[in-house]
């Protein structure tokens, strides 16, 4: 393989990293000044910061290779161009919706990151040595929450089954391993999802049955997110997060 | 009656004295109630202040200013929380702190009131309305009260990096494009009166200022923080290439500060009387988010109640 | 049901080999919860190393009635501060 089409596959590949942080950092950004306490608006911007970091790291990391900025790779791409996981551009829910989500990811990080810290890509491995740290902590505090929601009040655990149930069906495609990122995984780079993807499933049962909720038995799936056909909800958010960048085009900020 | 007398007089002896007075120590009543408005105000206006910042915060034009927006707001929440445990100590739950915010009975910071129409608005408000509440704050730090005191030490230290973050955002849109710099100085044309009327009244309109400053909760009086605040700002605008927004506004050589127009008492009046653009929208969305979050909050205090229950038998 | 979460202290170690400092309080509905918002809140800017929390109602204070006799047998010992001791000439730091 030469060197440039293995660039542009490390390129393609931050970009998806990149990407599914940039947008659950803008779904965090929403709970600003709208948590149930004032801890825990502080502790969400805490993620959000992270998670905000990690897309900057991952996005400079692509552009080097794709020429283009960070900015110009968050703000001047649509939709279709966005090649983010489709489980992060959901629209935030409720507390109950926005934990499961956090902790569903969570779980998964922990093991994708572990995993990518041995990539054979200094710069990959090095944005994952970092991630992991984060993450570690963020799962503390998300699975901490299954426990409370799950056993605090019959509200709390259906609100919170509720949400494992319209969440479940954008699982898989976090497990999901397509041509570039087999040919990464072949040169040592790329993680093999589909590997973790039972480890994860027991690590999340099992917190789940010890939180009175259920591992939902539902069959559906939806994927398309690295392919960049999303869901509606990406182009909305697009259209705020953008605005500025398109409304004023080429300016400094 | 001697033993109260004497009590006053231990009070008034560590005032006088520049001690600071601690939660356990006797306090008159008034001074207590004093401090409790006082605190409980500053700290609500820590948390409403995030909105008009917040409001931008899904909008923010880089990632960069992105990720520096969100630390700031969550500052300001820290802040807020700071503020509530310092006034906790005055033997008041933060729910009944919280309560009289949406009763109405507790005050914000009313320059919050005001809409964040741009995103000029936001280093704006980091320069100017940050900028003037450090004036205060900086004086606060000297208060009397010690975990008030203690609080504004560390807010202070914070706060520096909120004004100037704000600067250099709009300093980088003064020298930008024509679009860029009118927003701008429509931004400072926007705050600036607001910001002139966070220091409150004159001093001698001023309902608490007497007793406050007699107590040494209030360490300098509002006419004075003001002009502080003016005389640092008038400076940094110039050097921007912004306009203050005012045409009585001239340097006096005899007394060594800015001369400035008088402010709009008026509408001062109006905004904190409910007439802002935003005071329903404010309390309303603090109030729904509190709402919002009471099964949580009772999720967690069942959680915790059936835990404890457990372990206990 | 009641929502209300108990009031947390915290302190913090600045760094290693310094003592925990009281820093603010928190409220919490238990101490897990409060050691992560503790580190949310008041380490943003890596303030610490270290955090304690305890529960505010466990904290027992002296009371200001209690003043004189808490403090006041210490006043007459300046012997044991060294500003007590005049040092000669030529002798600068001890």
């Amino acid at each position: 393989m030469g060197d440039e089409k293995l660039n542009n596959q490390i390129a393609e590949y931050a970009l998806r990293l990149g990407d599914d942080a940039l947008v659950f950092g803008q779904r965090l950004c929403e709970w600003c000044a709208d948590a149930p306490t004032l801890e825990e608006d502080i502790a969400i911007s805490n993620v959000g910061l992270d998670y905000l970091g990690r897309a900057r790291m991952a996005l400079q990391y692509a552009g080097k290779t794709l020429g283009r900025t960070e900015d110009e790779l968050a703000f001047l791409r649509d939709s279709g161009e966005f090649r983010n996981l489709l489980l992060v551009e959901l629209p935030r829910g409720d507390f109950a919706f926005s934990m499961v989500r956090q902790y569903l990811l969570d779980e998964f990080e922990l093991l994708f990151f572990a995993q990518l810290c041995k990539s054979k890509d200094d710069t990959l491995g090095a944005i994952a040595a970092k991630t992991v740290k984060e993450v570690r902590y963020h799962q503390r505090r998300s699975a901490n929450w299954m426990q409370r929601l799950g056993l605090g009040t019959q509200e709390s655990q259906a609100r919170t089954q509720a949400a494992i149930d319209q969440l479940w069906g954008y699982m898989p495609e976090l497990f999901e391993m397509d041509e570039l990122e087999a040919s990464l995984l072949q040169a040592g780079i790329a993680v093999d999802r589909v590997e973790l993807h039972s480890k994860w499933l027991d690590i999340v049962s099992a917190q789940f049955a010890s939180a009175n909720l259920q591992v939902p038995e539902s069959d559906w799936q939806v994927v398309g997110g690295r392919k960049g056909v999303h869901t509606e909800h990406l182009g909305h958010m697009l259209g705020e997060m953008q605005f500025l960048q398109r409304a004023y085009p080429g300016l400094e900020w | 009656m001697a033993e109260a007398n004497d009590l006053v007089q231990a009070f008034d002896n560590k005032i006088h004295a520049e001690e600071k007075i601690e939660p356990k120590d006797w306090m008159p009543a008034g001074y207590r109630k004093n401090l409790i408005r006082q605190m409980s105000q500053h700290a609500h206006s820590e948390v409403i202040g995030m909105q008009p910042e917040g409001n931008w915060l899904t909008r923010a034009p880089t990632l960069e200013r992105k990720s520096v927006l969100l630390a700031k707001i969550q500052d300001e929440a820290g802040h807020g929380l700071y503020l509530y445990s310092a006034t906790e100590t005055l033997g008041i739950t933060r729910e009944e702190i919280v309560q009289a915010l949406h009763d109405g009975h507790a005050k914000y910071a009313s320059i919050f009131n005001y809409p964040s129409l741009t995103w000029a608005d936001i280093g704006t408000i980091g320069w100017i309305v940050d900028g003037a509440a450090i004036v205060n704050q900086v004086a606060l730090q000297r208060t009397s009260y010690g975990p008030y005191a203690r609080a504004m030490v560390r807010i202070c230290k914070e706060e520096s990096f909120h004004q100037r973050q704000g600067y250099e955002s709009v300093a980088v849109l003064a020298r930008g494009s024509a679009q860029q710099k009118a927003m701008a100085q429509d931004a400072l044309n926007r705050w600036w009166w607001p910001a002139l009327m966070m220091f409150g009244p004159h001093d001698a309109d001023s309902a608490h200022s007497a007793q406050s400053m007699l107590w040494k909760i209030k360490r300098k009086s509002n006419d004075e923080l003001r002009q502080s605040f003016v005389d640092q700002t008038v400076p940094q605008a110039e050097i921007i290439g912004l306009e203050i927004p005012d045409p009585d506004l001239k340097w006096n050589e005899q007394r060594q500060h800015y001369d400035f127009g008088e402010i709009d008492w008026d509408e001062f009046k109006q905004v904190i009387n409910g007439n802002g653009l935003c005071n329903r929208e404010r309390l309303a969305q603090h109030k729904q988010a509190h709402a919002n979050g009471a099964w949580v909050r009772a999720a967690v205090a069942a959680y915790v109640k059936g835990k404890t229950g457990e372990s206990g038998e | 049901m009641s929502e209300l979460s108990p009031l947390f202290e915290v302190f913090l170690r600045g760094r290693r080999g310094l003592d925990h400092i009281h820093v603010g309080s928190l409220h919490a509905h238990d101490a897990g919860q409060a050691l992560e918002y503790a580190r949310d809140t008041y380490i943003r800017r890596s303030e610490g190393v270290s955090i304690w929390v305890v529960e505010s109602k466990d904290i027992h204070a002296s009371q200001e009635s209690d003043v004189a006799s808490f403090y006041d047998p210490m006043d007459d010992k300046a012997y044991r501060h060294a500003t007590h001791y005049t040092l000669p000439d030529g002798v600068d730091n001890m």
